[in-house]
């Protein structure tokens, strides 16, 4: 897939590690990774930020620990280490989260916990933490997290809106609208997903070509 | 794959630098968690009793200062300090006049996902539930938590009917889920459709706990409530 274009050796600007994150390499639209919290946190636009933001805080945080660490962690136990680390800040953006809100962390249940084995947050460190230093990897972990956390967005708004009738909660259609309650289930996930996955990569073949 | 190879042919650390890298990684990650843990823990804490506080107060309206009580093994409600919990807490809900508005019960059970934990209001004085509301559920988003929001189910809960016989030891009839749009005698509680595994857990839990508790409290309330009426009078 093209997430190696990193570890071609060309020159690459911070602002282009961050820009990557966020359109070219889009961990969902273009890499389709990490796809467990995609499809399943993303019924509302409400519930797709926190998710996005709370993953992103992982990958920062575990992205800058992995790079610093990247000359002290012999290679046989590297994937070990990875682990220990993001589960280590995930639990604390767990209670983090449980501090800020009962309510949103009710919301999110799980899915949390499951950030630990989110492939996103593993391949970001395997493929570029662990080779490059310090304020790369944090510029790589921001435009990952946020290029993550606006493909959930723009995936929990849709669905949000056709299944609910509402965006952050605030109804938008009258009375008489008539929610598609297939598009908050699972089904409506991968229909969401698809026509994005459509969109994107339509526009990045036009753009490519001409 | 020439990545494997390539690592085969590093030299490879020693034991004892992976047992030094994983041991250090654990213990700062060790050190991470403590942290985190115990300096959000009194505001998790303060605020999941600011959740039940305004939950009591949802859902036994006209209340303005709550007593938590355990029941003990014969069946009689103990006053309660806040740290040793039971198994089952009653709150009773006072008004200005120190009357007894009503009870909230914390009740739980198994949900489709989870144990729910549910908080519901008793009124002993029309022998109705008042209120209810979800402390806590790992439901299917979407689905199975419409428990939680879902006005005609919450509507249930306005005049659930759990008066006792004559005797006042039991229900007359325990509380039932029934399929939506089916409700037709008052101690029965309309469903969810697309939610039905959890609106009928909704109807045990509440049907369980109604069926031992409810005497037990209007017994409670019986003794109780005269006497503060009256010291009031004097």
């Amino acid at each position: 897939m093209s997430n190696n274009n990193a570890s071609s050796k060309k020159k690459v600007t911070s602002t282009d590690e961050f820009i990557k994150g966020l359109w070219k390499d889009n961990p969902v639209f273009v890499q389709v990774l990490g796809m467990c919290p995609v499809l399943a946190v993303s019924n509302t636009a409400q519930n797709a930020l926190a998710m996005g933001l709370a993953t992103a805080f992982v990958l920062l945080m575990s992205n800058i620990l992995v790079s610093l660490l990247r000359n002290f962690v012999p290679k046989q136990v590297r994937i070990a280490s990875y682990i220990l680390i993001i589960a280590t800040f995930v639990t604390v953006t767990d209670y983090a989260i449980q501090a800020i809100s009962v309510e949103l962390h009710k919301s999110l249940g799980a899915f949390i916990s499951l950030i630990v084995v989110n492939c996103l947050i593993l391949s970001r460190a395997e493929a570029f933490a662990s080779k490059n230093n310090v304020s790369k990897s944090i510029f790589d972990a921001l435009g990952m997290g946020l290029g993550f956390t606006f493909a959930l967005f723009c995936l929990g708004a849709v669905r949000e809106i056709l299944g609910n009738g509402s965006i952050f909660n605030i109804a938008l259609f009258s009375e008489g609208f008539q929610s598609w309650i297939v598009m908050i289930l699972p089904a409506g996930g991968f229909f969401t997903l698809a026509i994005w996955l459509l969109i994107i990569n339509g526009i990045q073949t036009r753009k490519t070509k001409s | 794959m020439s990545k494997v190879a390539d690592i085969n042919k590093q030299n490879l650390a020693g034991s004892k630098k992976m047992l030094l890298a994983m041991v250090s990684i654990g213990i700062i990650s060790a050190l991470l968690i403590v942290t985190t843990f115990e300096l959000t823990l009194p505001r998790v804490q303060k605020l999941k009793a600011e959740a039940l506080e305004k939950a009591i107060f949802e859902v036994l309206p006209g209340t303005v200062k709550t007593q938590a009580f355990g029941v003990n093994d014969n069946g009689e409600l103990f006053k309660m300090e806040a740290e040793n919990k039971t198994e089952t807490t009653v709150y009773a809900g006072y008004d200005a006049n120190n009357n007894i508005v009503g009870y909230a019960v914390e009740a739980s059970g198994q949900g489709y996902a989870d144990i729910i934990r549910v908080l519901y209001g008793y009124k002993p004085e029309k022998e109705i539930l008042i209120g209810f509301q979800v402390l806590e559920s790992k439901e299917t988003p979407g689905l199975g938590d419409k428990i939680e929001k879902e006005v005609h189910f919450l509507n249930n809960f306005k005049a659930l009917d759990v008066s006792l016989s004559s005797n006042k030891k039991q229900l007359n009839n325990k509380v039932i889920t029934v399929k939506q749009g089916e409700k037709v005698n008052p101690w029965e509680i309309d469903g969810i459709t697309g939610a039905t595994i959890s609106s009928r857990a909704i109807g045990n839990i509440i049907g369980t706990s109604t069926e031992t508790l409810v005497p037990i409290l209007y017994n409670h309330y019986k003794n109780n409530n005269h006497k503060t009426s009256v010291s009031n009078e004097q």
